[in-house]
């Protein structure tokens, strides 16, 4: 397999006042192309400023960060979110949706950065809601769903530009165990038969166990691997 | 325009405070509207009055005459194609509110320098054959219910008849229209002639002349050579442009112009407020959708422009429904004085004006929460959400 992201001698730091606060102490990480790879550890121990640089969200303080051979560390701010467009899927925790937007308009968002026509726009949104069996919720607003339907527009929205890399911080988080499960089903599906590349963050290790590998994050190191059932 | 939905469903999120700002933005421009008009209308249109015609009266105020004699003189002048006289008659139809100005002119001299007074022909040679007659601006026909035919009496509070009898009646012998919107259609025109030979003195005395010039580049000159022509004389005169003139005769009552500036200025300010603070409000609570649409791969000067596009929607749709009101408004209800006014319409170019008031609010208004927007970091505006 091939590496898609190269995390290496990554530290992170953050000035609090006078106060420096460590958050990634010099990690280095791999992640393979259509591996679906786990992300666990407490709160505070580094785990979404991780999953953040990787996704282009934030810079490295030291190190140096790799996705699909691009050196996304060094680029600039505009370069950087034009990346974002075309080559990342967000999944967030509480969804976040665009409440005043049905699920279809809230899959277009990043298509619109896209040069596609309407046309082009409606049939992407269409096979992206497909992916997550909402093709009926098309025309419904958030506030019409129930939490994991939500949950799978967001994650039809963030495999709407067809991104190499999904990366999601806590998806079940806010779930019920089945919607959860739900959720967590449609993620293996995108790794193992889209070959999708997935990073997820989580505090469950029931989501966890659905991953091709977890790694432990604590206080900024990764300090365990193991392989997931 | 792909992003339209987006902004408009935005603006729809709060609609409550959405739509109170709109009707604030609204109004606002509705009174931009009126006010401008009325500004226009007591200013008598000076912007549109011909740029060819000088107005001279008595240097000491415009109460005093000047003789009619000076009329000859003043067309031997250099520069000078034509003059007539106007004088102030200042009657009273039936009630003191019904304010109208009265004017005793010679009819052939002064619709010739007026041509914008549009009169029949029929009806123009009824004025000459009728010493009584008068013609009326169809505004002020409009407001009275005249036709031609009536008898109108006018109660005189400065010019008496020789018998004593403070009550002139005229015939209505023609309505004129004008021109253009801009044209002053309140006006009552009765013979000089007529009311020189019937008045109780001052005779041979006129309250201002009109003169056209032959170039209005030269009209500085030309009024120079015409107040030098009478000083030193028992009636020295003042010449000026008629914009200037007419400037002058608004300014009498106050000026205007700066009272409906000062009112425009202050309902700005507070829409200024009220909008800036609305878009404040709606940036503030989206902190973290602005943070998603940022990872999603929104640029910074992309996310700028959705919260410009906000402020800008907001404005051009309250000014624009307020400006449209208002030109509605005062095209078909017309002027609310009921005829007080010489003029009341409004004029193409502010509309223009408020177009540009309209960007200039969006921009303004949405300018700060849209740089605030932009400068948002990614995961600072994640995690404050």
């Amino acid at each position: 397999m091939n590496a898609l992201v190269e995390v290496v001698g990554v530290a992170k730091s953050f000035k609090r006042g006078t106060e420096v606060i460590q958050v990634l102490d010099k990690l280095d990480l791999t992640v393979e192309q259509g591996e679906f790879l786990a992300l666990m550890g407490p709160s505070g121990s580094g785990k979404s400023t991780l999953l953040n640089l990787i996704g282009g969200l934030d810079r490295p303080t030291e190190g140096r960060v790799t996705v699909g051979g691009q050196r996304i560390d060094a680029l600039s701010d505009r370069k950087l979110a034009g990346w974002r467009s075309r080559h990342v899927g967000f999944v967030f925790q509480f969804y976040n949706l665009m409440p005043v937007l049905t699920a279809a308009r809230n899959v277009e968002l990043p298509l619109l950065l896209a040069p596609l026509s309407k046309k082009e726009r409606s049939k992407q949104v269409a096979t992206a809601l497909d992916i997550v069996g909402l093709s009926h919720r098309l025309h419904h607003y958030p506030r019409q769903l129930s939490g994991g339907e939500q949950q799978r527009v967001g994650i039809a929205r963030a495999i709407a530009t067809d991104p190499t890399l999904v990366l999601a911080d806590e998806p079940t988080g806010d779930l019920d165990r089945e919607s959860g499960d739900e959720v967590l089903g449609i993620l293996h599906t995108l790794s193992s038969d889209l070959g999708k590349t997935i990073l997820m963050v989580t505090h469950d290790p029931l989501a966890a166990e659905r991953a091709d590998r977890t790694l432990h994050l604590d206080k900024g190191k990764l300090i365990e691997r193991e392989e997931a059932a | 325009m792909k992003y339209l939905h987006l902004v408009w469903s935005n603006l729809r999120r709060k609609k409550t405070r959405t739509v109170l700002t709109i009707l604030s933005i609204l109004v606002a421009f509705l009174l931009f509207g009126y006010l401008v008009t009325i500004d226009q209308a007591m200013a008598m249109g000076v912007s549109l009055v011909g740029e060819d015609r000088l107005v001279v009266r008595h240097k000491v105020s415009l109460i005093q005459l000047l003789p009619a004699s000076y009329e000859a003189r003043m067309e031997e002048i250099e520069g000078v194609d034509d003059a007539t006289h106007a004088t102030w008659f200042g009657g009273i139809y039936q009630d003191p509110k019904n304010f109208f100005q009265q004017s005793p002119v010679k009819p052939d001299e002064y619709l010739a320098m007026y041509p914008e007074f549009l009169l029949s022909e029929e009806e123009r040679n009824g004025w000459l054959n009728t010493r009584t007659g008068a013609v009326v601006g169809r505004t002020l026909a409009d407001k009275f219910g005249w036709k031609v035919g009536d008898k109108v009496p006018i109660r005189a509070t400065i010019w008496r008849q020789k018998d004593g009898s403070a009550t002139w009646t005229f015939d209505i012998v023609g309505i004129y229209d004008g021109e253009d919107p801009g044209t002053d259609t309140t006006q009552f025109l009765f013979r000089y002639d007529y009311f020189d030979e019937a008045r109780a003195g001052a005779y041979g005395q006129v309250g201002w002349y009109i003169l056209r010039i032959v170039d209005p580049e030269r009209a500085a000159a030309v009024a120079e050579a015409i107040d030098a022509e009478f000083a030193n004389s028992p009636a020295e005169t003042r010449t000026e442009t008629e914009l200037a003139f007419l400037q002058g005769f608004a300014k009498q009552i106050g000026n205007v112009g700066k009272i409906l500036l000062a009112v425009l200025s202050a309902v700005f300010f507070t829409i200024l407020l009220v909008a800036g603070n609305t878009m404040a409000q709606a940036v503030r609570e989206r902190t973290e959708e602005i943070g998603v649409l940022k990872a999603m791969g929104y640029s910074n000067r992309q996310v700028l422009g959705l919260v410009l596009g906000e402020s800008f929607l907001m404005a051009v749709v309250g000014g624009g429904l307020g400006l449209g009101l208002a030109w509605l408004l005062i095209t078909a209800g017309g002027d609310p004085t009921g005829g007080a006014l010489p003029i009341f319409y409004l004029p193409k170019e502010n509309l223009v004006t408020g177009a540009l008031l309209m960007l200039a609010l969006g921009f303004v208004t949405g300018i700060v929460p849209a740089l605030q927007a932009m400068r948002l970091s990614v995961s600072d505006a994640l995690r404050r959400g």
